[in-house]
């Protein structure tokens, strides 16, 4: 349970950093940070407690796994964190050049 | 046996534009435009040749529990036809258009990449392949968004892919704790197993689901980032955003978790019925001020969802009947609304109400398509917009609730006197404009008038005869969850 | 070379000569045995773009631009992912569904079995290094327009 409510701390971390802050470089890294709380989350649904990795080597007899649905999930999703951060660094790289300035509260030249 | 092509030939011609294309964008316009017609063609077949009727297909011969499935009835046929349509029409729109910024492969190979996540969204039954192609559809949207280049559009990309990002991390959530409750992924295995389990879980994954895909289908408390992003985004990116994006991502699958997979609980229809009537409200009150053209469409769009989530809410069968129709005919009208505000865009250099003025002269086709573009998303009779209307009226008085009935009336009346607005200082009015900065390419113009043609033509779908091919079984297949469960996990 | 002008020190330049060769190995180490142990395509991919970034950061951008040829590898990330495609499509004539494994299941624990998941994979492993490294290029680089990257 104590693992649960961390992971959703690491959540709030982040949501916290994108209503806060100004910065469009700690945007993404709040961004990020939701990202990696809700990987966790995602992993910590397929942990069985005493269980072993699930991976079938020779010779082995097969107990007990952790689900490996999850962390194939997982694998799928830092994927496309990794797009999206991507992008997102790309635009804001753009942004800078074309307002000069890092501060989200300066580029406001669409109203809305 | 047709399914994977849905999403195996945008995705072919995505890669291929890529590695042949060069430096011009010829072969890149030529490939793009093939794929989009074989797509066409195929969507209809299957609309046309399988009436309703449910087709499974597993992927790599994994059986549906084990394996990702793509399911094909007719809410996906439906939907199918229409990103086909409206993606070819842009494809066509963009040859003349894309050409005034740049002359690259590069919109598109995104153009093919965006397709193809839309209709992975539609043609999957597994809820994390959904996810990833949502996610694909997005990418390209965010890159696509911002692809002219000025300022205004990277802010509006990046505003808009930090929203997106914030949207799919609440999903990711809601469908891990889904999938720690039922030990499945796929949506009818789902639905099979939610009603045993604590109904608590559902109501917190249909909060998680709410946030999340209402972020992308920009209903009110969530719509912040639409009015930027659709109103930044080059014209025939807006009418593919505005006409299936916000509607494939958001409202397809709002329809299809929570009709089909979760079973149309009340709370939820209620809170439908709420977000809908409020959308429709405040999204006209906040378009008729505008004075953008581009911007006032975009408010609009918000008004409109409005009215699907409406019909969505009433879950009766009319109701229903009335969100579908209105989805449909929303995309064709909205995506030549905003080709006519590209094309003014081009034409004259602004997109500013106050500075247009009687067009009539200098582009008679861009003024006419746009009038039977205004008088469609008005509702005025014989368009397609008025018989949508209607059905969501009268569906909301039989419902038992003529107070919504009067909410969309006056948001009807308040669409109709915004778009009076459009018509008088835009296209019609004293002010006149007599020169032309550029002329509008013979691809723009074929997009707009067979678009326009679409806006009568699809007032026939709800005709019976035809309405028992395209709009009926869609009904059946939200209302009935347990026939969808049963086509899927049956075998 | 060891222009002292670019890129970072002796030192650095020197050990990042000899390990280059060795992570990359170790890459296609990752993608060869993905169907056997963890790691398969992505990881071995990002660990091949990790190598090439490895030459970018220590040598500096001249160089990598003239060692590497960047068109090239634009054009094998997409045949890459064009030929898992094609994959896909061959098992639609040749098994019946979408992506089938039409090579056989094969032996649990050798390396040329487990039918077509080792070509895929190698094919997703050149398709992630080669798209990773060019993500990082154009973000270091972006001067001359953004968008082609997803």
């Amino acid at each position: 349970m104590i693992l649960y409510i961390l992971c959703f701390t690491l959540f709030l971390v982040g949501v916290y950093g994108l209503l806060t802050k100004r910065d469009l470089i700690k945007l993404i890294l709040s961004l990020a940070i939701m990202g990696y709380a809700v990987n966790l989350f995602l992993v910590l649904f397929g942990y069985r407690s005493g269980a072993a990795y699930p991976i079938v080597t020779e010779g082995a007899a097969p107990g007990p796994m952790v689900d490996p649905l999850p962390q194939a999930l997982v694998l799928t999703s830092i994927v496309i964190e990794l797009g999206t951060t991507a992008l997102l660094v790309a635009l804001a790289i753009r942004l800078v050049e074309k307002y000069k300035t890092f501060d989200i509260h300066k580029i406001r030249r669409l109203f809305g | 046996m047709i399914l994977p092509y849905f999403i195996a030939i945008p995705l072919l011609s995505a890669f291929l534009i890529a590695l042949i294309a060069g430096r011009r964008d010829s072969w890149a316009i030529l490939l793009s435009n093939v794929a989009a017609t074989s797509l066409l063609i195929l969507s209809v077949y299957v609309l046309a040749a399988r009436h309703g009727e449910t087709l499974i297909y597993e992927m790599g011969g994994w059986m549906p529990p084990l394996g990702i499935v793509l399911v094909q009835d007719a809410l996906t046929g439906l939907m199918l036809v229409l990103v086909s349509l409206i993606s070819l029409l842009s494809l066509i729109f963009s040859v003349s258009y894309i050409r005034h910024l740049d002359r690259s492969w590069r919109y598109y190979a995104l153009f093919m990449l965006l397709i193809t996540g839309m209709n992975g969204v539609i043609i999957t039954g597994d809820l994390f392949n959904l996810f990833v192609f949502m996610e694909i559809a997005l990418f390209s949207a965010f890159a696509l968004v911002a692809y002219g280049g000025r300022a205004e559009e990277y802010e509006a990309a990046f505003k808009y892919a930090v929203m997106g990002a914030l949207s799919s991390a609440i999903i990711l959530i809601g469908i891990a704790v889904l999938y720690s409750a039922t030990s499945t992924l796929t949506m009818a295995g789902i639905a099979e197993v939610l009603p045993e389990k604590d109904p608590k879980i559902m109501y917190w994954v249909g909060g998680l689901f709410l946030a999340g895909f209402g972020l992308k289908a920009a209903v009110i408390p969530f719509h912040a980032w639409l009015p930027d992003a659709h109103s930044s985004a080059p014209a025939p990116i807006s009418a593919m955003l505005s006409g299936v994006l916000i509607k494939v991502p958001g409202i397809y699958v709002l329809m299809r978790v929570f009709m089909n997979v979760f079973g149309a609980p009340d709370l939820f229809m209620q809170t439908f019925l709420v977000l809908g009537t409020v959308s429709i409200l405040i999204g006209v009150f906040l378009a008729v001020g505008q004075w953008d053209m581009k911007r006032l469409l975009a408010y609009h769009s918000i008004s409109q969802i409005g009215y699907i989530l409406l019909g969505m809410g009433l879950a009766t069968p009319l109701g229903i009947l009335g969100a579908v129709f209105h989805l449909f005919n929303h995309a064709v009208f909205k995506s030549l609304l905003f080709y006519n505000a590209g094309a003014v865009e081009v034409a004259l250099g602004t997109r500013d109400l106050k500075r247009m003025g009687n067009l009539t002269r200098i582009l008679p086709v861009t003024s006419l398509t746009s009038m039977v573009a205004s008088l469609s998303i008005s509702g005025i009779p014989p368009f397609n917009g008025f018989f949508s209307k209607l059905i969501l009226i009268i569906a909301a008085i039989q419902a038992g609730r003529p107070g919504l009935a009067l909410a969309a009336a006056v948001g009807s009346l308040l669409t109709l006197a915004s778009f009076m607005k459009l018509q008088k200082y835009g296209f019609r009015g004293e002010r006149e404009v007599k020169t032309v900065k550029a002329t509008i390419g013979w691809g723009m113009k074929t997009a707009m008038i067979v678009l326009a043609v679409c806006c009568l033509l699809s007032s026939f779908l709800v005709m019976p005869g035809i309405r028992e091919i395209c709009l009926d079984p869609v009904v059946s297949v939200l209302l009935d969850p347990s026939r969808y469960i049963q086509m899927v996990m049956g075998r | 070379m060891n222009d002292p002008k670019h890129g970072m020190t002796l030192i650095v330049k020197t050990v990042t000569r000899i390990t280059v060769w060795l992570i990359i190995l170790y890459g296609i180490y990752l993608i060869l045995h993905g169907h056997l142990t963890p790691g398969g395509g992505f990881g071995g991919g990002v660990i091949i773009a990790l190598a090439f970034l490895n030459v970018l950061l220590a040598y500096g951008r001249s160089f990598t631009k003239n060692w590497l040829n960047l068109k090239f590898m634009e054009d094998i990330e997409a045949a890459s992912a064009t030929l898992f495609l094609f994959m896909g499509i061959l098992g639609i004539a040749l098994g019946g569904r979408f992506l089938t494994n039409f090579l056989g299941p094969g032996k649990p624990f050798t390396l040329f079995s487990a039918g077509h998941i080792p070509i895929l994979n190698i094919l997703i492993g050149v398709k992630v290094g080669m798209c990773l490294f060019l993500v990082v290029w154009v973000l270091a680089a972006l001067r001359t327009g953004e968008g082609g990257e997803e």
